[in-house]
């Protein structure tokens, strides 16, 4: 099975948080950046059915320069060769613009399976994947937690609300959204670390892909969240903090 | 007048209260008359009645047998006829799992983008939505030419709609073809019974990634057993084996309201704040002063909780004692 991974580099989950001058984005200059971490969900399952049934795994990513070390990452762990879509203006397209993007170096590849996280953890749009695969024209499921394969596709299991869970089938080639904790994570070993460095980084040019890049929703402005209550901050040592807390929790809120 | 499309969703005839406030977001952004209800499935009689009575202009049933199980290509072709047909300005839907899995191909095919998740909405209209998990907030404008299709985030709209007069029930037959219907969806079924229910809590003390591995559980336990709490935790914490899923509180876990919610070391992402933000009294333990927890919270301490944790567990003992 030749399945592709989408994955993108997001700023790391612990980075501090800076709006830019012009309040439309973060100061991205001396940001930490990771593997988004529903990806790497994504890639762990691609890789669980390789090992399972043969095949491959390539990685797909679009983003300026610095994603190449996300990618590097992914392909220590275990990926095969990566295609890397070199992309300065990535935030100023919507989630239908970089889904152009990857659909159409998707594309390229003739894949049976495209597998992503379900959302991202910057913008958290979840739409990316839904819309690749209605670009191509390959059936979709979302919020996946296990795939198996079957005589003409896969059979999934896909994550409902509220603790229901769903198996749904689907014939290939189709786009998978995937749910976080349906497996356990690897790490790269120091051997994948090596094999890395010498395995294929396709370089394609975004403008190369001629994929219509207009927005038809902006991202006008970013601001710090409002406070949807008047919180009480409760200070001092631990033990002056925790007797402040016993106090509003006894009189205030009346729970002790 | 520029018309409003609000997708009603419903399982076996319940309506769940999302959908209503998908409606109350709609009159946001126009008058009731401008405003269609829409309800998919194959035989939506009942459901139907229950949103005409609401203040809109009117109910549209889209039946097919083939819509009587949701599957994201049957849904897709019958709702892209109907907004076809329609041409509304605006197509406003709940951000439930079922419409985060068509809507953004929906919109895709009129080369439009889902504005999804959405909290609040201002003059514009401008839509706004939470990024990098709730430390940020976003604040998006539809330019494009089609029709603007947003998803509205749970407790976001009160669904407090007043009573109107009986709305017009109308009927919409799209074509569809069983050829077209690719996906083969089994009935839904749960994991197992679920042995913890956390909705009937009093106290909860939920756990987050921040208390950094399964060893630092033990302070926390001890203090949810002085509480008489009940251990809850978000998704990551689960993902992680550091607690059970059936401890998982969020949108792909239970949603609770006790009396008092202690959050440790949870930083705030919406899916999580979906699941317990109605609780009476939330408390948030947190190292990083700026997490988004502190915005739901009534009480917070920035701390360590390895320190924090002890010391209110003997803080409660000794007034217990």
């Amino acid at each position: 099975m030749k399945m592709i991974v989408a994955i993108k580099q997001v700023p790391g989950r612990d980075a501090p948080v800076h709006i830019d001058a012009v309040g439309k984005w973060i100061v991205e200059s001396g940001l930490e950046y990771a593997l988004n971490e529903p990806d790497a969900y994504a890639l762990e399952e691609a890789l669980q059915i390789k090992e399972k049934h043969g095949g491959e795994v390539v990685v797909l990513s679009a983003g300026p320069e610095r994603v190449g070390t996300t990618i590097r990452e992914a392909l220590a762990k275990g990926a095969d060769r990566a295609i890397h879509i070199l992309c300065d203006d990535l935030g100023s397209r919507d989630a239908l613009g970089v889904a152009r993007l990857l659909a159409a170096a998707a594309k390229q590849e003739n894949p049976d399976l495209i597998l992503t996280g379900l959302q991202s953890e910057d913008l958290g749009l979840g739409q990316t994947g839904v819309i690749v695969a209605e670009l191509l024209g390959f059936p979709h499921a979302t919020m996946i937690l296990r795939i198996e394969k079957t005589e003409t596709g896969v059979e999934v299991k896909r994550e409902l609300e509220e603790g229901w869970f769903q198996t749904v089938q689907l014939p290939t080639p189709a786009v998978l959204t995937m749910q976080s904790g349906g497996t356990k994570l690897r790490y790269a070993t120091l051997m994948g670390i090596k094999r890395a460095k010498t395995k294929e980084v396709k370089r394609l040019a975004a403008a190369d892909l001629a994929v219509d890049a207009v927005p038809v929703v902006v991202l006008e402005q970013t601001s710090m969240p409002k406070k949807k209550k008047s919180t009480q901050m409760l200070t001092g040592t631990p033990k002056e903090a925790a007797a402040a807390l016993v106090e509003k929790l006894r009189f205030e809120v009346r729970v002790l | 007048m520029s018309r409003i499309l609000v997708v009603i969703e419903q399982r076996s005839g319940k309506i769940a209260r999302i959908s209503w406030e998908a409606l109350a977001a709609a009159q946001r952004l126009g008058s009731p008359d401008s405003i269609t209800a829409v309800v998919l499935g194959a035989q939506e009689e009942a459901v139907s009645a229950e949103i005409a009575a609401k203040a809109l202009g009117t109910v549209l049933r889209v039946e097919h047998p083939l819509l009587a199980r949701y599957t994201a290509d049957g849904f897709i072709l019958a709702l892209q006829q109907l907004i076809q047909n329609e041409g509304p300005a605006l197509v406003v839907l709940p951000h439930t799992y079922q419409v985060r899995d068509y809507a953004p191909a929906l919109a895709a095919r009129f080369g439009e983008v889902l504005i999804g998740d959405v909290v609040s909405i201002g003059e514009g209209p401008v839509f706004t939505r939470q990024l990098m998990q709730g430390r940020l907030t976003g604040t998006y404008r539809h330019t494009g030419t089609g029709p603007c299709f947003v998803s509205v985030q749970s407790g976001a709209f009160p669904a407090d709609l007043p009573p109107a007069a009986l709305a017009t029930i109308a009927t919409f037959r799209p074509t569809l073809d069983p050829a077209q219907i690719r996906a083969r969806p089994g009935e839904p079924y749960r994991a197992s019974s679920q042995a913890v229910d956390l909705a009937t809590a009093q106290v909860i003390v939920g756990v987050g990634r921040g208390i950094k591995a399964a060893e630092n559980l033990p302070p926390i336990q001890e203090l949810a057993a002085v509480l008489g709490a009940e251990l809850a935790a978000s998704r990551p914490v689960c993902d992680n084996g550091w607690l059970p899923m059936d401890r998982q509180v969020g949108s792909s876990g239970q949603t609770v309201a006790p009396k008092l919610y202690i959050a440790v070391g949870i930083s705030g992402a919406i899916q999580h704040v979906v699941g317990m933000q109605t609780s009476r009294c939330i408390v948030a333990i947190n190292k990083d002063s700026d997490a988004p927890i502190f915005e739901v919270a009534d009480y917070g301490i920035v701390g360590d909780q390895l320190d924090l944790i002890p010391a209110l567990t003997e803080a409660i003992k000794a007034v217990k004692r």
